[in-house]
């Protein structure tokens, strides 16, 4: 059973990166493509955890945290340098 | 039934769960008409989606080492911490885009942004002005 959740779960989180990565594409404005990499942070996440349980391995939760952190230092770091036309002033 | 089958059912219904609000709000993200409604999609799916994931992976390496780890009470706290941080940047961004030129979409339900006081921008390079939380006195 487990098996088949992982399966689903792997498949809808697999969509929800292509819808983002449409997003991405698509715009139209900068905000859009910014929230649309933050999305496909959180849903790589999900995918880095998903990975985890299938494997047994504690491993993948370092690295979870990390793109965690990476993902939101990057957002804010975009949307800083479009507000103030710099990122560490 | 035994506890095993039942934590494991647990176990696959909170990946399922997690992984159709991950879908929801991202096809949110596709769908919805202004940046303003498409904010909302993804903050649902990395609070609720990523947290029933994240639940998952705890109760599965309960079940099958019996340990009890934090590693992703550390991730979802992490995310709840940031996810309105970000969404409040992606917005300030917005409004200020908004702000600079001709919008490209309809300004959602809410109409378009009402201009904040003293002829100010919600967001610009000027230096802050004067008693605003960014104003630093004597630097």
């Amino acid at each position: 059973m487990i098996e088949s959740a992982l399966a689903f779960g792997f498949a809808a989180l697999g969509l929800a990166l292509a819808m983002n990565l449409w997003r991405l594409v698509r715009g139209p404005g900068a905000s859009d493509r910014i929230l649309a990499l933050d999305t496909m942070v959180i849903n790589v996440i999900g995918l880095i955890v998903l990975t985890g349980i299938a494997s047994g391995s504690g491993a993948a939760f370092e690295a979870a945290l990390l793109l965690a952190m990476v993902g939101f230092v990057g957002t804010v770091a975009y949307a800083k340098f479009l507000l103030r036309g710099d990122i560490i002033e | 039934m035994s506890p095993a089958a039942l934590a494991e059912i647990l176990v696959s219904a909170l990946i399922v769960i997690g992984g159709s609000f991950a879908l929801i709000g991202s096809w949110g993200l596709v769908r919805l008409p202004s940046l303003m409604e498409r904010l909302h999609g993804p903050t649902k799916a990395s609070t609720l989606g990523l947290g029933a994931i994240l639940g998952a992976s705890v109760l599965w390496f309960h079940l099958t080492q019996g340990v009890w780890t934090t590693h992703e009470l550390l991730v979802s706290v992490f995310l709840f911490l940031t996810a309105p941080i970000s969404a409040n940047m992606i917005a300030k961004v917005h409004l200020h885009r908004l702000r600079q030129r001709e919008p490209s979409e309809p300004p959602g339900p809410a109409g378009a942004p009402a201009a904040p006081p003293g002829g100010a921008d919600w967001a610009n390079h000027e230096a802050p002005h004067e008693g605003t939380p960014g104003d630093f006195v004597g630097d």
